[in-house]
């Protein structure tokens, strides 16, 4: 294999199709985009970013606790990024409301316990640590369609979550007090979401790798709330941003022969970079001072003050 | 077992890191900002492989990758204190580590040498690999760390608690939380080498999160956490001496969480304390 760049985009795209393990890659990387891009809109809402990175982290010793017992690495990784999520939800809100320090020491310890629990299942199990820099920094290559499959599927069920559950999790996530009081069930719909991100990472961490899902959780949503506060278009605007990071970057990799990981994730900062600078520029004139939460959070908490 | 050189050199490296990292932690806490903590220890990957790939010496790429994104973080976050913002902390160390990636290609390029061994190196560390020089080194750092902290704990702390009263009080806010951050990717960088990148975060959040758990006395909960990291290093420790299977970096990390559980556990102690304490 040996691509060629050209000015001509036919033949680039003929080129980038020609192998079914390209194909396979841009399914299962538009896939992730998707749903990575709908829930890392909400997780941005949330702050749970360190939360999401926490659950990603978990896919390491789910992966190395599959090798070791002999079954498919997937199984793990949904398996150990569902226990996380529920670790994280039962261990950060025991006092109903959200305790920040509190919380982000529990979810460090999680994290650093999953780390020591996977590298010690990494030390028993000799076999994987070859495949270590994969399960970490991820590979585009070698995906069979039976994983796009599996991806397509969790994709629709994290959708249909937030198809489901999308405007009393908005409410809750804007202001959990306003959303108490009008009988939203902040807390099942926070475990609810914990879990959905789960699962969401730990399909995404089967394409980025570990350390890169935060390429399509954070950056497409952070870009997308600084750009717009509308809720639809917000959401639009991610799908839209994390689908041409996946596409861009897996086609500079392809080409180029260097990591897909590093052009994702600069393309991802470029991208944010430039929202922000563009939100700079636009919010100077305004005349009260342009609010720390970022234009959607202080946007909708006007909402849902006005009568 | 300290007949052992090994365990002694990682007894001396472990507890100054174990206090140095507690000490730290409690403040990392306070602060909210154990997210950055975390970006600060992946970043030391990427510095390590960039010195890699560049030929230089582990430890230049560690501290001066880690000390550069420290510096940016407290740069480019929108508040100059408490909560980092999550967002911007994770899109830069992402990015940094997209760049280690990159580097990792690249030192595959020039050297055929098993690159997946110091990737695994640099991301869980050994301390029982210290050469004796090496833990002397770390403790001299770590060391220096400790007494930088100590130097700034009475402001930084009363800027931690209530930002607007010690900015009115003329505390430079801004400048400690660069100062701070430093501080913490120093201590990244140092940790790395030890307990490994991955792994500072058990000392870091595990330890400082018992403390806050016990008691809200700002001084007592700072020797508290210094005193659980490094109980967790010396258990670790030995438990991994006796538990040939056992590799350090998870002991000392569970030992760290094993803490917090049962200062989170004991109920009594709970109740009240911790909410007045985080207010």
């Amino acid at each position: 294999m040996n691509p060629s760049f050209s000015l001509d985009p036919l033949s680039d795209l003929h080129q980038l199709l020609a192998y079914p393990f390209m194909v396979h890659a841009l399914q299962a990387g538009s896939i992730v985009a998707v749903m990575a891009a709908v829930a890392g809109w909400f997780m941005v809402l949330r702050r749970e970013s360190f939360a999401g990175h926490t659950l990603a982290v978990m896919s390491f010793p789910g992966a190395s606790a599959a090798a070791l017992a002999g079954v498919p690495l997937p199984s793990g990784y949904f398996a150990f990024c569902a226990a996380g999520a529920l670790a994280i939800a039962g261990a950060s809100r025991t006092q109903g409301r959200r305790n920040l320090a509190q919380e982000s020491a529990v979810v460090g310890t999680v994290q650093a316990v999953a780390l020591g629990a996977g590298f010690l299942l990494l030390s028993l199990y000799h076999g994987v640590l070859e495949s270590l820099e994969t399960l970490l920094f991820g590979s585009f290559l070698g995906i069979s369609s039976d994983q796009v499959l599996t991806l397509l599927v969790s994709a629709i069920a994290v959708l249909a979550f937030f198809a489901l559950a999308g405007r009393p999790l908005l409410f809750a996530s804007v202001d959990e007090d306003v959303a108490r009081a009008g009988g939203v069930p902040v807390r099942a719909l926070s475990i609810a979401f914990l879990l959905v991100l789960g699962l969401t990472v730990a399909a995404t961490a089967q394409i980025t790798g570990v350390l890169f899902v935060f390429a399509l959780l954070v950056a497409p949503a952070a870009t997308a709330q600084q750009l717009t506060p509308r809720v639809g278009l917000g959401l639009a605007l991610s799908v839209l941003i994390g689908l041409l990071i996946t596409w861009f970057g897996l086609a500079l990799s392809y080409f180029t022969n260097y990591a897909a990981g590093f052009y994702v994730t600069s393309l991802a900062i470029v991208l944010y970079t430039t929202a922000r600078l563009i939100r700079m520029v636009t919010a100077a004139p305004a005349r009260r001072p342009p609010a720390a939460d970022g234009p959607l959070r202080s946007g909708l908490a006007r909402a849902l003050d006005a009568p | 077992m300290l007949a052992h050189e090994f365990i002694r050199n990682a007894l001396l490296a472990g507890s100054l890191i174990a206090v140095a990292s507690g000490l730290i932690g409690y403040f990392v806490v306070l602060r909210s900002q154990v997210f950055a903590g975390d970006a600060l220890s992946h970043v030391a990957f990427t510095g390590a492989l960039a010195a890699a790939a560049a030929g230089l010496d582990l430890r230049v790429g560690l501290f001066a990758a880690t000390v550069m994104v420290a510096l940016l973080l407290a740069g480019l976050g929108e508040r100059a204190n408490a909560v980092t913002d999550d967002v911007t902390i994770g899109i830069v160390f992402v990015w940094i580590l997209g760049l280690g990636v990159l580097f990792l290609d690249l030192f595959n390029a020039s050297a055929s040498s098993s690159n997946g061994t110091l990737a695994a190196r640099a991301l869980f560390g050994s301390i029982f690999a210290l050469s004796p020089s090496a833990a002397r080194l770390a403790a001299v750092i770590a060391g220096a760390i400790l007494l930088a902290l100590l130097a700034i704990a009475r402001p930084l702390l009363f800027a931690s608690l209530d930002l607007s009263v010690a900015r009115v009080q003329g505390v430079p806010v801004r400048l400690l939380g660069f100062v701070f951050l430093v501080l913490l990717g120093l201590d990244a960088a140092e940790a790395t080498q030890a307990v490994g990148a991955l792994l500072l975060l058990g000392l870091l959040a595990a330890p400082a999160g018992a403390a806050h758990q016990l008691t809200v006395d700002p001084y007592k909960g700072m020797a508290l956490s210094a005193a659980i990291a490094l109980l967790s290093v010396w258990v670790g420790i030995f438990l991994s001496y006796s538990i040939p299977a056992l590799p350090p970096s998870t002991a000392i990390v569970g030992v760290a969480a094993a803490c917090y559980l049962l200062a989170a556990g004991a109920p009594a102690l709970r109740s009240q304390r911790s909410k007045r304490c985080s207010a």
